[in-house]
């Protein structure tokens, strides 16, 4: 996770795009300034961080749905439940699948575990539009790069 | 047997927090009723799960943007109810 760029994912394990799900993998961080406010002596990963780590697994499996044509911003969050502590060094492993794409939403639901337990999940919408901008979509190339977007999913066309 | 009009003002006025005395056959969703298009996605997941079939979103919203058809044709309720009986009866046959 890069906390401080809001880059919570580390590596996208799967695309099954025919399946409509992806895989990823994130491990909290044992140091940040985060955990010395949430909370001082009892160090937790904040609830909307993980809601947020969901929404970034998720939002790539959109974004690979659309065949990187297409942007995927956070327009909904329902029934999320936080079921258990997250602490820093634990690895976690996000999974999310795509419920409804088109129309200019899509619905997915995605969950978080760890060790197999599952410890938070929720149906997360997006609102999916057009880049705004060809430096955003360069970016998000870049970065979909580092967090090994698997090359056998078409980036263009 | 409630009717397909009552089934779907009933789920628009629990999903939106709409009085239901306020809607009416001739109301436009949007226009009349003021909801958004997140908001009819959930209405629209709704209908899907009550009637058992799947509203085409994609293809309306594209036929509204292409100038193929009006919005009235999919979002006045008694139109829209119209379009639902029509997805179950394919459904059916």
């Amino acid at each position: 996770m890069r906390l401080e760029y809001f880059q919570l994912i580390d590596r996208i394990v799967e695309i099954d795009l025919p399946g409509r799900k992806i895989s990823s993998e994130a491990t909290v961080p044992a140091e940040s300034t985060i955990f010395e406010g949430h909370f001082p002596g009892y160090p937790l990963m904040p609830g909307v961080l993980l809601i947020e780590t969901m929404a970034q697994t998720a939002g790539w499996l959109v974004v690979a749905a659309n065949r990187f044509e297409r942007m995927p911003f956070l327009a909904a969050v329902k029934e999320a439940k936080l079921r258990n502590f997250v602490k820093p060094n634990q690895v976690l492993n996000v999974s999310a699948t795509l419920e409804h794409e088109g129309s200019g939403y899509a619905v997915t639901k995605a969950r978080i575990r760890l060790n197999g337990d599952v410890v938070c999940d929720a149906t997360i919408t997006f609102r999916v539009l057009e880049f705004p901008n060809d430096e955003m979509k360069s970016m998000m190339h870049a970065w979909a790069k580092r967090i090994e977007f698997p090359s056998e999913v078409p980036a263009h066309g | 047997m409630s009717t397909t009009f009552d089934t779907i003002a009933n789920i628009i006025a629990e999903t939106c927090d709409i009085p239901r005395d306020t809607i009416k056959p001739e109301s436009h969703a949007i226009n009349d009723l003021g909801i958004d298009s997140l908001d009819f996605l959930d209405i629209a997941f709704a209908i899907d799960k009550a009637f058992g079939i799947k509203l085409p979103l994609e293809q309306w919203t594209q036929e509204v943007n292409d100038g193929k058809a009006t919005t009235d044709q999919y979002f006045v309720l008694q139109n829209l109810c119209t379009r639902i009986d029509e997805l179950v009866a394919a459904k059916g046959a």
